[in-house]
């Protein structure tokens, strides 16, 4: 029974890890290599290394997807690209333009303190 | 290099490294089988000094040096990000505009940052007895902080989070892992041996110096991770490049952006 769960396990996580490379859009791989650690998290625990297992589920499905958008949204402010910034999902879009908006009215009122 | 070249020197490496995995792989107990000649090995030294969780034992007892090597890498790493990203001349810092959280995702952020905080600090002090400790515990406790980002603002967060404190916490968790190793010299022993009382298995003040080495990691990394998601967050909410700013950019201004 063991060995099916791992045999499954170990197929989820080649599945997830093919998917990620193949995705190109970076936010969207985020989001894969997140349910990449999930699935590793999967396989760990199934191979009886629970403290790897749990490494693996705080940093590989949390922190460095979270790393990753950051510096995603980071990039795209720099560039001023608008059209990248409407892909990134409703609440960061919202977030996006409302610092764009933020920003523009208060280049106006930086210029005027200086 | 032309693209043939690549290719054929990374059919040459693949091939010694395929020959070198077989070579390792042969010799090898079978997968899933009785035969665990190290981890017998390990788990005996664990029960010896009455730690629980055996991985624990080896990475705050058995191989403690090489735990402190693995906690400064982190602490190297986050030590350069912060370098690295800091506010540069010419770069303007903006506090963000008020975000809007729909009362869902606010009521359920509210709801789970105490839950996911009280469970970060359980498997750090768990560590010894049940599979987790510093390092899992510490990431659990920075990212369950982030919760007030996704519930509520940033500027919520940085309320929160006085970033000096951090750093701070940061340097005393690496440097308590290295003070206790020079206290275990001073002591008599080698260093990072466990010195102290061992205490009674399966009970929280068991493993002896296991407990004190995996509070400072716990910190170090709680802490370490709050400041590499606080420069990675500065950078993504707050910083400005300076061809953002008004045509007259170029003056430094980095202390202008502060009080602006």
């Amino acid at each position: 029974m063991t060995d099916v769960l791992i045999a499954v396990a170990l197929v989820l996580v080649a599945v997830t890890a093919t998917a990620a490379v193949l995705n190109h859009e970076p936010l969207r791989q985020a989001l894969v290599l997140s349910f990449l650690g999930l699935t590793l998290a999967l396989l760990f625990a199934l191979v009886q290394a629970p403290d790897v297992s749990l490494s693996q589920l705080a940093v590989g499905s949390a922190l460095t997807p979270l790393m990753i958008v950051l510096t995603v949204r980071k990039v795209r402010r720099g560039t001023g690209d608008s059209t990248a910034s409407e892909t990134t999902g409703a609440s960061d879009d919202q977030g996006t333009r409302g610092d764009r908006d933020a920003g523009d009215r208060d280049a106006g009122g930086g210029e005027e303190r200086r | 290099m032309t693209r043939r070249a690549r290719f054929v020197l990374f059919l040459v490496a693949a091939a010694a490294v395929a020959l070198l995995f077989v070579a390792a792989f042969v010799r090898l107990p079978p997968f899933g089988g009785d035969f665990h000649p190290y981890g017998d090995r390990a788990v005996r030294a664990a029960f010896a000094h009455r730690t629980a969780n055996a991985v624990a034992a080896v990475n705050f007892d058995q191989r403690a040096l090489d735990t402190l090597g693995e906690e400064t890498i982190l602490f190297s790493a986050v030590l350069g990000a912060v370098v690295l990203l800091r506010q540069i001349a010419g770069e303007r810092r903006r506090p963000p505009r008020r975000a809007r959280v729909s009362g869902a995702i606010r009521r359920l952020g509210v709801a789970m940052l105490p839950v996911a905080l009280l469970t970060g600090l359980y498997v750090v002090a768990h560590g010894q007895i049940t599979p987790g400790g510093g390092f899992q515990g510490g990431v659990v406790v920075a990212t369950a902080l982030h919760l007030l980002y996704v519930a509520a603002d940033y500027g919520a967060l940085e309320r929160v989070r006085p970033l000096s404190l951090y750093e701070i916490g940061d340097a005393t968790g690496e440097a308590a892992y290295v003070v206790t190793g020079v206290a275990t010299v001073l002591a008599g022993s080698a260093f990072l041996a466990n010195v102290l009382p061992w205490g009674t298995f399966g009970t929280l003040t068991s493993a002896g110096t296991v407990v004190v080495l995996n509070a400072a990691v716990g910190m170090e990394v709680a802490c370490g991770v709050v400041v590499l998601l606080a420069t990675f967050l500065d950078q993504a909410v707050e910083i400005e490049e300076p061809s953002h700013a008004p045509a007259s950019g170029g003056t430094p201004d980095g202390s202008g952006g502060d009080a602006g």
